[in-house]
């Protein structure tokens, strides 16, 4: 107990120059490992049997002894279901599709060791008939610009260390040290951001009135619970790359003058209610939220809340009705949440996906948003 | 199967369940606004609310019955009927709908006798039929307890089902 209190201890990140410096250690500690491949494990894939995926790879890669050539993971949603189970050969992003446990042997032999392509495992546009090798050159892929999703295949949701690795945090360390909270509200505002979970409200005018509603307890709230049929940016985002909604409600939280966080995720999505988690626990342990965040004298944590499987809980004020452990039905909204929310109390409440756009726009800048 | 039990046995099982029961309540003691999170613990326990862990927690969380009793039948993740052992999701999504779905429904009704929100006699399984569960492109899709299943057809799914005890 006492050791394990004390690796926690370790790992607490307590300034912004600390939180460089470990960035730098995990980029120079990555060595030789050159070769990266990732295996989806999104819903989807899952489904389709990326778990057996995952284990062939982990057999084939001790057999071989290329652990230390090879980083491997298991990534979050990549996108491209409809041809999962997907694998991704980088540093080039290799990208073979429909991908059988049978094929893991042939994809370390031929492309991992001699830099091979396996055609058969390609895709074939139906188009042009063409087969196509690289993830970047697949029509579904080029003409998006994935600012959210991108670095998807990229970051293992369990491992809070590759996203810091990214650059994760570093938009959370700017907010907190170069920037006060009229001018976050200010960058948010300008950045032209609108409500992602289709409302189009304007993010910046939301944050505005909370930071000016009067109460010394104001809550942030993301809202997870999305219901249209075929969108599940959501659950996607959460299951691929919590962190950057955690690093987004933090910032949020600091603009507004908040201390707590809820994140209302469907039921439906255990993937996501699971790495959510995991994240939350992360990020306790590595000082990012919880008690004096970076060493900068700002508290806030997180709390998850599944939902029950009512769709019209997606709706702010059945969400909160829910959250108050009541019966999640809408009421009318004569006092904007921003001003009479959870408890009657100011709360900020965003969809998943404006939170993960958050960070960037710190990070960025308004101008280069909008 | 085996399914004699003596009678001490039973009783054991009944009491360790209240013990269960009654630490899980205490644990939401200082935070009864959690009552969905604590219906759902509940529900993964027995499968079900049962009626008499409704009365504990009005008791002891000091919440009114109504109040319970208007969360645990207003949302879908709680039952008041005991549940099968297995779970069937069946997914009827727009796009899982346009692919099929409702066949998978409708056999399920004509040879399983199981009808949405119901569960066989035998008390195997259970039906639920859910709006989207995030993976379009395998539709139609059926989950029983954590497995998923893509592009299932009333055949496979009578073949999916019979690996289940």
């Amino acid at each position: 107990m006492e050791q394990k209190l004390r690796q926690v201890l370790d790992k607490r990140i307590k300034s912004a120059q600390q939180l460089k410096q470990f960035r730098q250690t995990l980029i120079d500690g990555k060595g030789e490992k050159r070769i990266t491949v990732s295996v989806c494990g999104g819903t989807a894939c899952l489904a389709l049997g990326a778990r057996e995926i995952v284990a062939a790879f982990t057999e084939e890669i001790e057999k071989h002894e290329l652990q230390v050539k090879v980083e491997f993971k298991e990534t979050g949603c990549q996108g491209f279901c409809a041809r999962g189970p997907a694998v991704l050969v980088g540093p080039q992003k290799i990208f073979y599709q429909k991908v059988k446990p049978e094929d893991v042997p042939e994809i370390i032999n031929e492309t991992v060791l001699k830099g091979n392509i396996i055609k058969r495992l390609l895709y074939t546009d139906p188009a042009t008939n063409q087969e196509i090798t690289y993830e970047s050159d697949v029509p579904f892929y080029k003409k998006q610009t994935r600012l959210i999703m991108g670095t998807n295949s990229e970051i293992d949701p369990t491992n809070i260390e590759q996203y810091i690795a990214l650059g994760g945090y570093s938009a959370l360390s700017k907010a907190l040290f170069q920037l006060n909270p009229e001018k976050i509200v200010d960058e948010i505002t300008r950045s032209g951001l609108r409500g992602r979970g289709g409302g189009g409200f304007p993010t910046g005018r939301k944050w505005q009135s909370c930071r000016a509603a009067e109460g010394d307890i104001k809550y942030v709230i993301c809202n997870g619970d999305e219901g249209d049929p075929g969108s599940y940016q959501d659950g996607s985002i959460l299951g691929g790359n919590p962190h950057s909604v955690i690093e987004g409600m933090i910032i949020g939280a600091f603009a507004i003058g908040s201390h707590e966080g809820y994140i209302y995720v469907r039921n439906e999505y255990p993937l996501a209610v699971k790495h959510a988690r995991i994240a939350i626990e992360q990020a306790m342990d590595y000082g990012l939220l919880g008690d004096n965040i970076l060493g900068s004298g700002f508290n806030f944590k997180v709390t998850i809340n599944k939902g029950g499987g009512a769709f019209v809980c997606g709706e702010s004020s059945a969400l909160i009705a829910s959250l108050e452990g009541k019966v999640g039905e809408p009421k009318a909204k004569y006092v904007h949440m921003a001003e009479k929310g959870l408890w009657d109390r100011p709360s900020l409440l965003n969809n998943v996906k404006t939170w993960a756009n958050v960070p960037q726009i710190i990070n960025k800048g308004s101008a280069w948003f909008s | 199967m085996d399914t004699s039990l003596d009678f001490s046995t039973v009783q054991a099982i009944i009491a360790n369940k209240a013990v269960k029961v009654e630490a899980l309540i205490d644990s939401y003691a200082d935070k009864k606004e959690q009552l969905i999170a604590l219906l759902q613990d509940v529900q993964v326990e027995f499968n079900y609310i049962p009626q008499d862990v409704i009365i504990k927690i009005s008791q002891k969380l000091d919440i009114p019955l109504s109040q319970i009793f208007s969360v645990a039948t207003f949302f879908k993740a709680f039952s008041l009927k005991p549940r099968g052992r297995h779970t069937i999701t069946v997914c009827l999504g727009t796009a899982c709908h346009v692919k099929g779905g409702q066949r998978l429904v409708d056999k399920l009704a004509r040879d399983y006798h199981l009808m949405p929100g119901e569960t066989t006699e035998d008390e195997k399984f259970t039906l639920e039929a859910v709006n989207c569960l995030g993976c379009c492109a395998m539709g139609p899709v059926v989950v029983v307890d954590d497995k998923y299943e893509g592009q299932v057809t009333p055949d496979k799914l009578d073949k999916i089902l019979k690996k289940y005890e």
